[in-house]
């Protein structure tokens, strides 16, 4: 075990955890945004440089600063580690900096993009963005590209998080698209405009942490905000797939099926695209009951939770350090008052 | 006349071939090391020379070779960096064209002391006449026994590759090198794992410069503590510069470590002085990675102090007034430069070779570029000026791997030692934008 001290929170966890999931035990809003990591793909992370994080002291055996801010979803705890996030200027900086170089290639258009409420670049922007860019430049476009009926890639959204691309290489048997290009010339693509067909092909759209690729089948039909979602699972056949997934409902009719997300937007299982395209028929599954989205995005509307730091985490800190953390605004006790 | 260690016989007819090499006393560091060393032994002279990786970052070798992970009945690797690309660096191409069997007795040692069995020279992909050099080199080395199977007798076996690379900057930096010979796309790997622990089909593995290890087999020969005499401080030994730019004598010059500055640009014996009698304006003194330097800084430090061809010397404890030695690159620049289209130039550059992978690189190169397109073709701002600063400064530090610094150094050096002529750009857009037009006013640091 190895005890850091994340933000002024101290906690043990498991050697070999990295220094974004020990904050996700913290919980709360002072965890490290993600835009590339994410957990069950084996190899993501480290990309979007999102997540960077000051680590003030390397660990009680060195307890020197590191020289550069790293990335938190990758590099793993050692035991004495302090690590700053919403309270070093630094880091706050720079992540002003990501989002300022990610939107110089990704176009605001979320009034029209079926990813609005679900997006996670529009939650980093409103959390650590500026409302203007200094980037005054052409930006890149690109002509429609077809890759199947069944996902629509808007390759001008894409912020090369690799996500699909590690989906497809770890979770379908043939890989048929990955990166092309090289520097802000690269683009996800099919190479010679190939379809991307497999059972389990869908999964690239849940993944995808902006709206470069979305459900075909779903676009246009609705803001996602006004759909309902509910959870429901079926006897699924196929191989790989549980068959639990959520429902998202417009009146009677389920407009889009989904996997089913956790509170940082990551899959718990994937599901196959019989389940994902084919069963929009509510007398398809067993219902299960609303699905509870505890993210804080538009999605979450009437049932709008402020994300609060994992009260199991704090009950044991002094209580100094508690009536600090409360005056601290990025941290909110909300577990403390229940 | 400075001592040449690795240079000594590149001008001997024939040197090139298995032959005449032997004549000239080569593979005698195989013959000793295998015979007469452990591998540690050899590791040992590497640590007591105090050689320091030649590939730009200057990181003592004989550490990195230190901390290869050893486990039991678990390949090892060497493999040589062989992809030199940076814009003014051209000695690694030199060396294995005229001296082929030097890398290779080099690799051979090197191999030995690490335990590796197999080893590869990754080379840029448009080098394909010295692929060629090389190959036929190895035949050579294979058909006298230096390679292959029990060499000379010791018990130890060697197979030694020589692998093109597809032509990419990228594929120097050392993990995006492995990717790439692994035959994936060349994009560098998260650190750590470092390649000491987790290289080359995830076995430890070192990866080394041609020019570090082209001086391995001097090491060995003469002993580290002979070649630790040579140099001043913590840069010893010799180092192969490429000299470019507006020089009366370009080319490739073994110094010995702890030259002055002046003394390289001005005597006979290196480049010659400034062609045309004209006056030196800056310098880049390791690669176009690394921050350029007007004259006042490349001669003398901020504190009067001459400056030395030395790790230590040129990065003077910081980048305000110092710089690099990096791999070796010397651009000299004289009085007619534009400093600004200079510096749109290397931006070009490192714009056109970032992987893309994070997103500080991959967008901030450019950014970067476009706002100096801009500045340089008359159409820029002083907003534009701070801009690239800002940006320089979100990039450097924040990606992956190193490009983003040698993308973002040359443009914040150049604007805090140029910034007159970046204004000029600014405020006389028609002057600056006529063909051959350079600012020369009064410089910034006078």
């Amino acid at each position: 075990m190895a005890k850091i001290t994340f933000d002024g929170i101290e906690i043990e966890v498991a050697d070999g955890t990295t220094i974004m999931n020990a904050a996700r035990q913290i919980g709360g809003s002072i965890v490290p945004p993600a835009m590339c990591y994410y957990t069950p793909l084996k190899g993501s992370g480290g990309k979007c440089r999102a997540c960077l994080v000051k680590v003030s002291a390397g660990s009680a055996k060195d307890p020197r600063p590191m020289p550069k801010l790293v990335a938190s979803c990758i590099t793993t705890v050692q035991d004495g580690m302090v690590v700053e996030n919403t309270i070093n200027e630094q880091v706050m900086d720079v992540r002003k900096g990501i989002v300022e170089m990610l939107l110089i290639n990704h176009p605001l258009d979320c009034p029209v993009c079926d990813q609005a409420g679900e997006c996670s670049l529009q939650d980093f922007a409103f959390e650590h963005g500026l409302s203007t860019t200094r980037y005054e430049e052409e930006r890149r476009t690109f002509e429609k590209i077809d890759i199947g009926p069944l996902i629509q890639l808007h390759m001008t959204r894409c912020i090369l998080c690799y996500r699909c691309v590690y989906t497809a290489d770890q979770l379908t048997p043939e890989r048929v698209h990955g990166v092309l290009g090289r520097g802000d010339a690269s683009e996800i693509g099919t190479y010679i405009e190939n379809i991307i067909d497999n059972e389990f092909s869908g999964n690239v759209i849940d993944v995808c942490p902006v709206g470069a690729l979305t459900d075909k089948t779903f676009r246009f039909k609705q803001r996602v905000w006004f759909t309902k979602p509910v959870n429901a699972h079926r006897d699924c056949q196929t191989d790989k797939c549980e068959g639990r997934v959520t429902l998202w409902y417009k009146g009677k009719d389920v407009l889009r099926v989904t996997a089913r997300k956790d509170e940082y937007g990551e899959v718990k299982e994937w599901i196959c695209n019989t389940c994902r395209f084919d069963k929009k028929e509510t007398s398809d599954w067993t219902l299960e009951g609303p699905a509870h989205i505890n993210r804080a995005s538009v999605i979450a509307q009437n049932h709008y939770e402020l994300p609060v730091v994992n009260p199991q985490v704090i009950r044991d800190l002094p209580e100094s350090t508690t009536r600090e953390l409360e005056r601290n605004p990025p941290l909110r006790l909300g577990g403390l008052n229940n | 006349m400075g001592r040449k260690l690795l240079t000594e016989h590149i001008n001997v007819e024939g040197i090139n071939t298995f032959e005449v090499y032997r004549k000239h006393g080569g593979y005698r560091s195989v013959e000793k090391a295998l015979k007469t060393m452990t591998p540690d032994e050899v590791t040992e002279e590497v640590k007591k020379s105090g050689l320091r990786g030649r590939g730009g970052a200057g990181f003592p070798a004989g550490m990195k070779w230190g901390f290869l992970a050893k486990p039991e009945g678990v390949p090892r690797y060497l493999v040589c960096n062989a992809d030199e690309s940076e814009p003014g660096t051209f000695k690694d191409r030199q060396l294995m064209t005229k001296l082929p069997h030097l890398l290779i007795e080099g690799m051979i040692t090197g191999s030995y002391a690490l335990g590796a069995r197999t080893s590869y020279i990754y080379i840029r992909g448009e080098l394909l006449y010295v692929l060629r050099i090389l190959e036929k080199a190895i035949a050579e080395a294979y058909a006298a026994g230096f390679l292959g199977e029990n060499i000379l007798g010791s018990g130890y076996s060697l197979d030694l590759h020589v692998h093109p690379g597809a032509g990419a900057y990228i594929c120097g930096e050392e993990t995006a090198l492995l990717e790439s010979l692994e035959g994936k796309r060349g994009n560098p790997r998260n650190k750590p794992p470092f390649p000491a622990v987790q290289g080359l089909y995830a076995r430890p593995t070192v990866v080394n410069n041609v020019e570090t290890i082209a001086a391995v087999p001097v090491i060995v020969n003469e002993g580290g503590d002979e070649y630790a005499k040579i140099g001043i401080g913590r840069s010893t030994g010799t180092k192969l510069i490429s000299a470019c730019g507006h020089l009366n004598k370009p080319g490739i010059y073994e110094i010995e470590l702890g030259l002055p500055v002046e003394e390289f640009i001005y005597s006979d014996e290196y480049c010659g002085g400034i062609w045309k009698g004209r006056d030196l304006k800056a310098v880049v003194a390791g690669g176009s990675s690394v921050p350029i330097l007007p004259k006042e800084l490349i001669l003398k430090t901020a504190a009067g102090e001459n400056r030395l061809m030395t790790y230590e010397s040129l990065s003077d404890g910081g980048f305000v007034t110092g710089t690099m030695l990096g791999s070796g690159g010397f651009i000299a620049m004289d009085e007619t430069t534009c400093i600004v289209k200079n510096t749109w130039n290397f931006s070009r550059f490192y714009h056109h070779e970032s992987c893309g992978q994070c997103s500080p690189c991959r967008e901030g190169t450019g950014w970067m570029e476009k706002v100096l397109h801009r500045l340089e073709h008359g159409h820029g701002s002083m907003h534009d000026i701070d801009l690239l600063v800002s940006v320089a400064k979100q990039i450097e530090g924040n990606t992956i791997c190193p490009l983003g610094e040698a993308a973002a150094w040359p443009v914040a050096a150049a604007v805090r030692h140029f910034r007159h002529e970046f204004e000029w750009h600014v405020t006389n857009p028609k002057e600056a934008t006529a063909p051959g037009a350079a600012y020369r006013g009064a410089a910034v640091l006078a």
